[in-house]
């Protein structure tokens, strides 16, 4: 399907245009979920997008499904809702990463605990965007942002480890710029049945691009280029990964998922 | 059960029965004292009946997750003490704005903070109504009897559903925890409201456009309405807006279906009220040492009567106006430093004296504390 196409089909076109700024890389993970959706022929009615709060949980208003766009951090609590009282729903998460581990890192947790069917996509642009440029728990230690005007010193959270430490059954990382990549690994994360995690690299050129001297939107994505390794060539060849932010699929280990597990203690006690 | 067909059963227990007669199938909730009954019955009663029980991480997660549940097409609940009740506070509001019906049962507890964990208190009164920021609407009824706590947990969830709101039920830890012989009513008996759906095609659904009544019927998500659902201020798409009149239109609206109905909800008991000369207004745990105060003082020629709301929010203004009219003094008894005293003197203060009750130490108020604060003798 073409980029028409899928607008048409998928996008609320009177919302347009988004309102993210120009360089944003939000628009294109965005547009990796649509095609993820596309890709495995989804019937529309039967999906969920849930967001929190911040630039990435806009995303939602633009896409033609069921879509909720709730309070700061809690996102997946409102989708664990929805995915437990109608199990048939393919519920997607779309979060920040503020929203989805700071305000909401007790919610990512517990959902990656319980291997509930959602899959959660966070958009890390590394910083609060919305709020206008503040640290978040991604922001990489002694970079600036407008509450770390001397550097920041808060370690920065790996979230992909985070979510697998967790108990989510399927992670990976993709990014803005390989987005091929990224449209596969949130295929497989709706495919999985249980909590799938899929990190999306993105960027900030307004807020944390221009106060930490990244270049233009176009220098950034190219950073992203020269500096992500997928897993599989690191597996080969660990040298490789040296001092670059590993990319791909790191986990998928299917385990019982939490609303079956549920359906099977209702079918016992209905006989 | 006994073969009259009653039982004894505790409050919070009442509270899950009612809540399964008026179609719960869903809970989701957080261990807390003097609630966690409510949780732990309705983990064991729900999948039998095929509905679904979900332990949070926390109180804040239990709420967004009843509304989930809520926007999924099930009749949904939770169940708290004040600690929680504080947290669930954000999504309230979340619930209020976007019309998504829910019970929130909050069994009162001393507080501040923590406070004491296991004895009774009312001091949610005021939090049950302005908890959550904003301009907002708010539905709170407290029982007083395990009986009240079944059928008033019952118009909790039909009001929640009629009105497309979050109905707060206010219990204290003495209703919660009482022990008391309970009528179960048979399903036929007992008024069951469901939520207005659309009737319209999908893609003529507009999902905030309110009918005549003020309220927008509400499709469950994953049958073909698809729409969007956003705590920021929207229009009648559900799209969010900064249009100065659109907001205004919307709060107000929000408030008004709620406040211009009340006529429907007004529900409280008068008791020996005919010549009363002092009134005493008092609600759940409190209001049964009330009524016993009032047969005490009764027997000294002390002409009482009681007045007991049920429907705390909204405040019955026009049942507390006609009562004042007729008292020399009315005596607003509850667990708290002066809550709902506030709202009495608002409306009765004009018409007679309103003086205040109060105890905050963990035990109920006495009938002997209420006669002797009248001035009768105890």
């Amino acid at each position: 399907m073409n980029c028409n196409e899928t607008t048409k089909k998928y996008y609320r076109a009177n919302k347009l245009p988004h309102i993210w700024c120009p360089g944003c890389g939000h628009g294109t993970l965005t547009n990796t979920i649509v095609r993820a959706v596309d890709k495995l022929g989804l019937n529309k009615d039967e999906v969920v997008i849930v967001s929190g709060i911040g630039c990435s949980s806009r995303a939602p208003g633009y896409l033609d499904f069921n879509t909720l766009h709730t309070t700061h951090g809690r996102a997946l609590a409102f989708a664990t809702g929805i995915k437990f009282a109608n199990p048939k729903l393919h519920v997607i998460v779309i979060m920040g990463d503020g929203d989805s581990s700071a305000i909401g890192g007790n919610h990512l947790i517990h959902a990656s605990r319980r291997n509930i069917d959602i899959t959660a996509v966070v958009f890390n642009n590394n910083i609060y965007g919305m709020t206008g440029g503040q640290f978040s728990p991604t922001t990489p230690f002694g970079d600036l942002a407008t509450t770390t005007p001397y550097g920041n010193i808060d370690k920065s959270f790996n979230l992909c480890s985070l979510a697998q430490g967790a108990g989510a059954t399927y992670v990976g990382r993709g990014t803005a710029y390989h987005a091929p990549l990224m449209q596969k690994l949130i295929e497989n994360g709706i495919q999985n049945k249980g909590f799938s995690f899929i990190e999306g690299l993105s960027l900030c050129p307004t807020y944390y691009g221009r106060r930490n001297k990244k270049g233009s939107a176009f220098k950034m994505h190219t950073f992203l280029k020269e500096n992500c390794v997928d897993k599989k060539v690191v597996d080969k060849d660990p040298e490789k990964g040296k001092n670059k932010i590993i990319i791909g699929e790191f986990y998928n280990n299917p385990q019982p998922e939490y609303t079956e597990s549920y359906q099977v203690i209702i079918d016992k006690l209905q006989g | 059960m006994n073969k009259e067909g009653y039982k004894l059963v505790q409050g919070n227990e009442a509270c899950v029965e009612g809540a399964l007669a008026a179609g719960m199938r869903f809970f989701a909730g957080y261990p807390i004292t003097p609630s966690t009954e409510i949780a732990e019955i309705s983990a064991e009663k729900l999948p039998a009946l095929g509905g679904r029980f979900i332990q949070m991480e926390d109180e804040l997660a239990s709420m967004a997750a009843i509304i989930g549940g809520s926007l999924a097409g099930k009749k949904t609940m939770t169940a708290t003490s004040g600690p929680g009740f504080s947290l669930m506070q954000e999504n309230i509001g979340y619930a209020a704005i976007t019309e998504i019906p829910c019970v929130v049962v909050n069994v009162q507890r001393g507080g501040p903070s923590t406070g004491l964990p296991t004895s009774p208190a009312q001091g949610e009164v005021m939090q049950a109504k302005w908890g959550t920021h904003g301009d907002h609407p708010a539905i709170a009824l407290t029982p007083n009897s395990v009986q009240e706590t079944f059928e008033y947990t019952v118009k909790a969830f039909n009001l929640a559903e009629k009105y497309r709101t979050p109905v707060i039920f206010l219990m204290d830890e003495t209703v919660g925890h009482m022990r008391e012989k309970m009528a179960f009513k048979d399903a036929s008996e007992i008024e069951i409201i469901d939520r207005k759906k659309p009737t319209c095609k999908p893609e003529d659904y507009v999902a905030y456009r309110p009918d005549e009544d003020m309220i927008p019927p509400m499709a469950p998500f994953g049958e073909g309405y698809r729409y969007h659902v956003s705590g920021l201020t929207h229009d009648e798409t559900g799209f969010p807006t900064n249009n100065n009149e659109i907001s205004e239109k919307l709060v107000r609206r929000l408030v008004d279906k709620v406040d211009k109905n009340i006529d429907d909800f007004s529900y409280y008991e008068e008791y020996k009220l005919e010549d009363a000369e002092i009134v005493i207004i008092a609600y759940g745990g409190v209001s049964r040492s009330a009524k016993s105060a009032v047969d005490d003082l009764r027997k000294q020629n002390i002409k009482a009567g009681l007045f007991r709301p049920i429907t705390i929010w909204p405040f019955l203004e026009k049942q507390v106006n006609k009562v004042s009219l007729n008292a020399k003094e009315i005596y607003v008894a509850e667990m708290n430093l002066g809550q709902y005293v506030l709202e009495v003197e608002r409306i009765a203060c004009k018409n007679c004296t309103v003086k205040s009750i109060n105890k905050v130490n963990g035990e109920l108020i006495t009938p002997e504390e209420i006669v002797k604060a009248i001035g009768g003798n105890k």
